[in-house]
């Protein structure tokens, strides 16, 4: 039989010393320090960004990544996306009781992993169990601190009409992933995840001078939800080609098998940098090389006309499909539930 | 999508606007067209006078209240585990509750992407009793029938089924049919786009017959666009030409006699009843009931009675050949409207949208209070209803706005 998180294992004694030590330790920049309450940390002078992130997933472990991966990944994105470095992360768990000792360790060995591939510290963190049946196996919450490198701020405030939109690659594929791997299909070759860092891309579109006036990640909600709330915070309209919106063949077609629109399929690896049009070549050198894409521009939705019919339909989308004609992109509405024929 | 491709429907709807001289009304009958047609602005793309209506092709949307106030008496039932597909999860009954609100209370709802994973659950779980709600036209019945006969073949006593199966064809008649108290038929359609993969489990055969009947176009389509608009083309050259026949524009896909595997699941399993259908009515001939020989053990409003609650659905004696399904009867009854709180108290035209009658923008609650997170009426809950369709893809008023520049 193998071993199991027991409630014991959250309580406090010797068994909660026995997690801590074995598993979670090894976690920390400094295995050997001693373990305090809070961890004290050196900053270099500046700004900070500090953004938070709780990671429930079913399954646990799913095709190209598992929900430590996520977590670390996701909080250190979501940093980046504010023109942050990752720097320090917090990692509390909640675990069921009965959770597998075995998959607890693989989750950790991919939290650690994916700290290296973030290059970014675990600093503190909090273990608690729950009785069988109250959480999902597991479920982990971080915080993460970050180092603001960009020299303006990055945000929807700073979103002006006429900005150009640019993909940092194709969508979906976490969405699409965890979905089939719910459903018990099994593409061949499989469809993984495309959970990854995204600090890298934001660092070097720094480098080549741009000046994003948003990046935001395309993660729960997919395209369609992040353009609609930068839309909704601009008071502006989206304009979208969608023959140029990079979706892999794989996604397209596990989409229209299960009826779902790929652009409300979540990415955990994309980005969309909202930058002037002046930038936009710049932001394209970067991205395109990675699969990235221009795919359309923001507008006063004054402007043009089109958006009254998505005001109509709570959206400030419009795509344009390769046959020229026109729709409303309207974001998911809740879970995205498969079709039945 | 290839610059090829767009050329291509570019070519095929200039070619529908050459040969069209006059106003036509065409009906797609399947959910997944509509969309397909809403999802690439495909009606942009018509010459005007061609105009497309919404059939009732989605299973979600016709399933009657009744059925679902029955899944929801059985989910509530303790030690019960409901099974179904994603969709049907949401809709609501003669009531605003779901399957998905029931299981937010406690429940044990599940959902299935393929009926053969509720074997899965039934044997996992001996002590309890798993119910599958079976929905949908003649392409997911044979996945429920495989079913059946696992279920019989393993002996699993804890499994059942509440199987609301439904037939296209007998629909598209009833559609044609004079509305009650009124000279005009039900609806405006002058030519049908079949549902292309109902017709690759079923074939040809029963579609002809209602062309023969109704002396109107019948098209089998597929679901690409430019399959759609070939489809499009072909049923208006029909039209001009006043020549009324069955043109199977699916080939690759459907064979005249269908899928003789998936007809004989179904001639085993299932007998062709008279079935309610929400917003449509009693539809004869309209759906598929278990056979006797398998109701006896499988059907879940045997094995757990709920007095008057359930079933309206009549056996007819059948005599069809080995493996035939065809329509049992030529003559059509009126269809009487089923009562559906949901849509009858307020301003939804759930049944208008249904019979083709109306347009889910004509309707007043559309966007405005009834959206695919409150929905009023079922073609707003599926991804396959036409409410749906148009509050997700919906085409902009204008719609002959210039693309924007690639600025580069």
């Amino acid at each position: 039989m193998s071993e199991r998180i027991l409630l014991g294992h959250g309580g406090g004694g010797s068994l909660s010393q026995g997690l801590i030590d074995r598993e979670m330790r090894p976690l920390y920049t400094d295995p050997g320090a001693p373990l305090h309450d809070a961890a004290s940390l050196a900053l270099p002078h500046g700004r900070l960004a500090f953004s938070t992130d709780g990671y429930v997933v079913n399954p646990l472990e799913f095709p190209g990544g598992d929900i430590g991966r996520l977590e670390v990944v996701g909080t250190c994105n979501d940093l980046a996306m504010a023109g942050a470095r990752p720097w320090a992360l917090s990692l509390a768990l909640i675990l069921e009781e009965g959770l597998e000792l075995a998959l607890l360790r693989r989750i950790l060995a991919s939290v650690a992993a994916a700290a290296t591939d973030c290059a970014v510290q675990v600093v503190t963190g909090d273990t608690k169990v729950v009785e069988r049946g109250k959480a999902d196996g597991a479920f982990l919450t971080t915080s993460g601190i970050g180092l603001l490198v960009a020299a303006e701020p990055i945000g929807p405030g700073r979103i002006e009409a006429g900005d150009q939109l640019v993909v940092s690659g194709d969508l979906g594929r976490h969405g699409m992933a965890i979905l089939m791997a719910r459903h018990g299909i099994e593409p061949h070759p499989p469809l993984l995840s495309d959970c990854a860092p995204l600090w890298p891309l934001v660092e070097a579109l720094l480098a080549r001078g741009v000046r994003p006036h948003c990046l935001r990640d395309l993660t729960r909600g997919g395209l369609a939800s992040a353009l609609q709330e930068l839309a909704t915070e601009a008071g502006m309209g989206v304009r979208l080609i969608e023959e140029r919106i990079p979706v892999a063949a794989a996604v397209r077609r596990g989409a229209d098998l299960l009826g779902l629109d790929p652009l409300h399929l979540a990415s955990e690896g994309r980005l969309v940098a909202v930058v002037a049009p002046a930038d936009l070549e710049a932001s394209l050198a970067v991205l395109e090389p990675q699969g990235g894409a221009w795919i359309g521009a923001l507008e006063r939705q004054e402007d043009p006309q089109g958006f009254e019919g998505a005001a109509q339909a709570g959206s400030r989308l419009l795509l344009r499909t390769a046959f020229g004609s026109e729709r409303v992109l309207t974001p998911p509405s809740g879970d995205l539930l498969p079709r039945i024929c | 999508m290839s610059a090829a491709l767009a050329a291509q429907l570019a070519a095929t709807a200039a070619e529908l606007a050459a040969c069209t001289t006059r106003p036509w009304t065409l009906m797609e009958v399947c959910g997944g067209q509509t969309h397909a047609i809403l999802r690439w602005g495909l009606a942009q793309l018509l010459p005007p006078g061609v105009r497309l209506i919404h059939g009732p092709g989605c299973p979600v949307c016709v399933t009657p209240a009744a059925t679902v106030d029955a899944a929801l008496a059985l989910a509530r039932r303790p030690g019960v585990i409901l099974c179904s597909y994603g969709d049907m999860l949401r809709v609501p009954g003669s009531t605003a509750t779901s399957l998905l609100a029931l299981r937010a209370e406690g429940a044990d709802v599940r959902l299935l992407t393929s009926p053969l994973q509720a074997l899965a659950i039934a044997r996992a779980h001996p002590d309890r009793e798993v119910v599958f709600l079976a929905v949908g036209f003649e392409t997911t019945a044979p996945a429920t029938a495989v079913l059946a006969l696992a279920v019989r073949a393993e002996g699993l006593a804890n499994l059942s089924l509440l199987s609301a199966h439904v037939r296209v064809a007998p629909a598209m008649e009833v559609l044609l049919q004079p509305d009650a108290g009124s000279p005009d038929p039900l609806c405006a359609v002058q030519g049908f786009l079949a549902a292309g993969h109902v017709c690759g489990v079923i074939g040809t055969t029963e579609l002809e017959e209602l062309v023969e009947r109704r002396a109107l176009p019948v098209v089998v389509s597929g679901f690409e666009p430019l399959e759609l608009m070939r489809a499009i083309l072909a049923c208006v050259r029909l039209l001009e030409a006043a020549t009324p026949r069955l043109l199977n524009a699916y080939a690759p896909v459907v064979r005249p006699e269908g899928n003789p595997a998936a007809r004989a699941l179904l001639a085993e399993v299932f007998a062709v009843v008279d079935q309610p259908w929400r917003g449509l009515g009693l539809i004869p001939g309209g759906g598929l009931a278990l056979r006797e020989s398998y109701a006896a053990s499988l059907d879940a409003e045997r094995r757990f009675p709920r007095p008057g609650a359930f079933g309206s659905a009549s056996e007819i004696t059948v005599s069809p050949g080995p493996g035939s399904l065809a329509s049992p009867r030529g003559g059509i009854a009126t269809p009487i409207p089923e009562a559906d709180p949901a849509s009858a108290s307020g301003p939804c035209i759930a049944a208008a949208i249904l019979r083709g009658q109306a347009s889910p923008l004509q309707c007043p609650a559309f966007g405005q209070g009834c959206t695919p997170e409150h929905p009023l009426g079922a073609p707003m809950v599926s991804s396959e209803g036409a409410c749906a369709a148009y509050h997700h893809d919906r085409p902009p008023p204008h719609s002959a706005h210039p693309a924007p520049e690639v600025p580069r």
